[in-house]
């Protein structure tokens, strides 16, 4: 991959990764040949309490309200604008909605755990959520996933499509975590960690992280705004 | 021109159902539609077992070979695969871009893959066209049937093997 940024192909410390990853190298699309444009999914996807995973039933979900806010831009530094950003999450316990998940952890009557906002004129985002708890999975003995919560971002060009994982500051379970440690660049790992933010905590209500994102797309010509 | 650090991908993992995919994703034109096609396939892993936790989107141009979205054509479609490993989407052929053999532009995200892999499908009955294509002549000549779809009655299939004999071929982007 010419990109270090993103994890490899090939990763067998991740268990389900050994039969799905392409055993052939990726082709490189001849130059200009990429389709330079992605679909843009706007406010008709994007409901009034979609960005606020606290507010979607009757009642308040059990945890620690966050706000989680930041950027999305290209390359070069410009703002992705009027674009689609879905996330979704375990609740506090560490437990999925999903039926398959079995952790036996309670669920939450008043949280779904998945939230969709579009980013603003300067590529700005914001969600407000509850926490999310680490929990275990099969890959290992003893294996945990360390707190995460996932992102879905489309760019300026659908091969800039991006889904990647924000995971908290300080979680003690980052060196055994093979997921995180597939990114091998140690810069490019530091960049799925939010930054604890107090300008973005609100006094006597919740404690705010920042996460800016950067797509593909810096090394194309310039547009200009 | 000074250039950011990429944020990396990480896996979409095991639990996206309840949250990514929507009732009309699948459906790329609106039931009904005149020259509508059915596209379908199956993907399978390095074991050739089916995989029944991936997510693939797909991207066109319309029948016009324009991109965007305009009435009655969104260009862009999202479908999660089932337990047989299977997803489809409605459809229309779309037309040439730039003089290039017509394409739908196919990302694939699954439980255990690190990073989405791009790939491409193309048309069975545009033989002159995929011949010239400058992207399909990137590609080894043993690979390429790979990304050509292939007719099944009304169907369109487009089966994508991540792994192993007659792997797809799939796209540095």
């Amino acid at each position: 991959m010419p990109n270090s940024a993103h994890p490899p192909l090939d990763w067998p410390d991740y268990k389900s990764n050994r039969l799905r990853h392409p055993s052939r190298p990726l082709v490189p699309l001849p130059t200009g040949m990429d389709d330079l444009t992605a679909p843009v999914l706007g406010e008709d996807r994007v409901g009034a309490f979609d960005a606020d995973l606290t507010r979607q039933h009757d009642g308040e979900p059990i945890g620690e309200r966050i706000i989680v806010t930041g950027r999305v831009v290209d390359g070069a530094g410009r703002p992705i604008r009027n674009q689609l950003i879905e996330i979704w999450q375990a609740n506090s316990c560490g437990r999925y909605i999903q039926k398959n998940d079995q952790h036996p952890a309670p669920l939450d009557p008043n949280f779904t755990g998945f939230g969709r906002c579009l980013t603003d004129d300067d590529g700005g985002y914001r969600f407000v959520t509850i926490k999310p708890g680490a929990y275990p999975w099969r890959n290992h003995h003893n294996a945990w996933r360390p707190a995460h919560i996932h992102f879905s971002l489309f760019g300026t060009a659908f091969t800039h499509r991006l889904i990647t994982q924000m995971y908290f500051p300080g979680d003690p379970l980052f060196p055994l975590d093979p997921i995180f440690n597939s990114i091998l660049d140690p810069k490019a790992r530091e960049r799925l960690i939010s930054k604890f933010d107090l300008d973005t905590t609100v006094p006597e209500w919740a404690l705010g992280y920042r996460f800016d994102i950067v797509l593909g797309g810096a090394d194309q010509t310039p547009l200009e705004d | 021109m000074a250039t950011l650090g990429q944020t990396p991908s990480q896996t979409i993992g095991p639990f996206f159902n309840f949250a990514l995919p929507f009732d009309s994703g699948p459906s790329v034109v609106p039931d009904g539609t005149l020259g509508a096609i059915r596209l379908a396939g199956r993907v399978t892993d390095g074991a050739g077992e089916p995989v029944p936790d991936a997510l693939i989107e797909t991207w066109q141009a319309d029948a016009a070979g324009r991109f965007g979205i305009s009435a009655g054509f969104g260009g862009y479609g999202r479908c999660p695969t089932g337990e047989d490993g299977e997803f489809h989407f409605l459809t229309v052929k779309p037309g040439s871009v730039a003089g290039r053999a017509p394409h739908i532009d196919v990302i694939v995200f699954a439980r255990g893959l690190l990073l989405n892999l791009v790939t491409r499908m193309y048309f069975p009955d545009e033989e002159a066209a995929n011949a010239a294509d400058p992207v399909l002549m990137a590609v080894d000549p043993e690979r390429r049937s790979t990304l050509i779809a292939h007719k099944d009655g009304d169907t369109l299939r487009f089966d994508i093997r991540l792994q192993g004999e007659h792997e797809t071929v799939f796209f540095d982007a």
